[in-house]
């Protein structure tokens, strides 16, 4: 009777399916966690999260290192190639880059100003420099291809899985639940402080530039933080009736590394040797 | 604006602010008992949700960065905290970058660990006007030192960066005021609601 009202709202859950078990799972979508992210399988998508990782690590590393615009140019290229297998919505990303961009400037503004070097132009009789033109570009280029790089790679790998992946690695076990336990929790008190914001505008409260609203906001915070404590005694509570001893086990399954792993390792252990060659080619 | 993008940062400042990082991170997960993760990781997140909220100041607005009240509810395990929160911040928003990591976390956390031990010297227990202001102290130091690692970073890269450094101290003089009433109000309220929380008068020999 109610199918069509039922299958509406999957469209909003995520599918989980077992590896082991024939079940699927239907968990809803976290916010910040696929939602930008097309339903289908993305080519990306089923790269091993490890080698993502170690990809996104490795690319940051060289990147920063490159000094070349023809270099730079590549690596942005090729973030750019990653982003659209990765296949986000466009808006989301472009914000990111954006915000991304307002920090720049803000610093690139000086640099043709601050570095001597040959004259390009004059502004109100400070005058601009070519190198420093260069190194404003080159700055911009590095920036922007390691955050294109992240988001493809890493944006589009959920909360969850980035932290089983750190697990896999062999990162800190403590730090590991610290990230995992903390993603879950801003989600939690997201919702509950939209909760409480939502109570104080019903009672007229608009954020202004004043005394007031710093202070209301904060016992706002710190009424998040009271029930915060609260609930993190009865979640340990909880911990403690299943017998909790440091470790937890993490429910998604390794999936055997297979031929598109050992491609997209392959391709990035390429792309790698492609930048430096370069690099060194225009040096 | 605690987080410096990559690429920006020359290879000396970026090593040294990773191996900082690095010792404080370990030194706080070694601190951090398994029992006390959802505490801190609750409260990291009432953190993290807080910094998403802008305060309109003039015709812009600015966000908190809470380290100096991260440091003094979490002590040093608000070094392993930030280094979440700013990972977290990079892969779903994309700010900063991953070679910077290292230096980002510890332009915010060093200044949180040192504001915890001005707070837990400053404070008295029964002496809540005193707490208030040394909470208010803590938000304030905390938002101004970070504007300092940050501007020290940048300067420490490169002759060019000093203009930007010292626009980057000035800009932060706003957030530092509102960070400070902001912080004082928080520990005014978790005081009066749940003053057992916020006893230390046992812990002035743990901390420095």
């Amino acid at each position: 009777m109610n199918t069509s009202a039922s299958s509406s709202a999957m469209h909003s859950l995520a599918k989980v399916s077992h590896p082991h078990a024939s079940v699927t799972i239907y968990l809803p979508l976290k916010k910040g966690d696929r939602e930008g992210f097309r339903a289908s399988e993305p080519l990306l998508k089923t790269v091993d999260a490890r080698l993502r990782l170690a990809a996104c690590g490795l690319f940051a590393l060289i990147v920063v290192g490159l000094t070349q615009i023809p270099a730079l140019l590549t690596a942005l290229a090729l973030a750019g190639c990653a982003v659209l297998a990765a296949r986000p919505e466009l808006a989301p990303t472009l914000r990111c880059l954006a915000a991304l961009d307002g920090f720049m400037l803000f610093i690139l503004f000086f640099l043709p100003f601050t570095v001597p070097g040959e004259m390009v132009f004059s502004l109100n009789g400070t005058t601009a420099s070519y190198e420093g033109v260069l190194q404003a570009v080159e700055i911009l280029l590095k920036a922007n291809a390691v955050v294109l790089m992240i988001l493809a790679l890493l944006g589009s790998l959920g909360s969850v899985e980035l932290g089983h992946a750190m697990a896999r690695l062999r990162l800190p076990v403590k730090f590991v639940q610290l990230f995992l336990f903390t993603v879950r929790y801003i989600e939690v008190l997201d919702r509950e402080y939209r909760r409480l914001r939502t109570a104080m505008k019903a009672r007229g409260f608009r954020l202004r530039c004043d005394l007031h609203t710093w202070r209301s906001v904060g016992y706002l915070f710190g009424m998040l933080l009271v029930r915060g404590i609260e609930r993190a005694e009865r979640i340990l509570a909880a911990m403690r009736c299943r017998g909790f001893q440091g470790h937890f086990y993490p429910m998604t399954e390794a999936k055997p590394v297979d031929r598109r792993d050992y491609a997209f390792a392959g391709l990035s252990v390429a792309a790698a040797c492609a930048l430096i060659v370069l690099e060194y080619l225009h040096s | 604006m605690a987080h410096i993008p990559d690429g920006v940062l020359s290879a000396p400042v970026l090593v040294a602010g990773a191996a900082l990082s690095l010792v404080g991170c370990a030194y706080g997960l070694q601190q951090l008992a398994a029992e006390r993760i959802p505490q801190v990781a609750l409260l990291s997140a009432v953190l993290f949700v807080a910094a998403l909220v802008h305060f309109p100041v003039g015709p812009s607005s600015v966000h908190l960065m809470l380290n100096g009240l991260a440091g003094v509810l979490l002590g040093w395990a608000a070094f392993p905290a930030i280094l979440v929160a700013l990972l977290l911040q990079a892969v779903l928003f994309g700010f900063g970058g991953l070679v910077v990591l290292g230096v980002n976390a510890m332009n915010m956390a060093l200044p949180a660990v040192l504001c915890r031990a001005l707070f837990v010297a400053l404070f008295r227990s029964g002496n809540r006007r005193r707490t208030i202001i040394a909470a208010g102290l803590a938000g304030g130091i905390g938002v101004m030192l970070t504007a300092l690692l940050v501007a020290l970073a940048l300067a420490l890269s490169g002759q060019e960066f000093v203009a930007a450094a010292k626009l980057i101290i000035f800009t932060h003089i706003p957030v530092a005021v509102i960070e400070s009433i902001f912080s004082a109000a928080v520990i005014d309220l978790l005081l009066r609601v749940k003053p057992e929380f916020l006893n230390f008068t046992g812990m002035k020999e743990e901390y420095p």
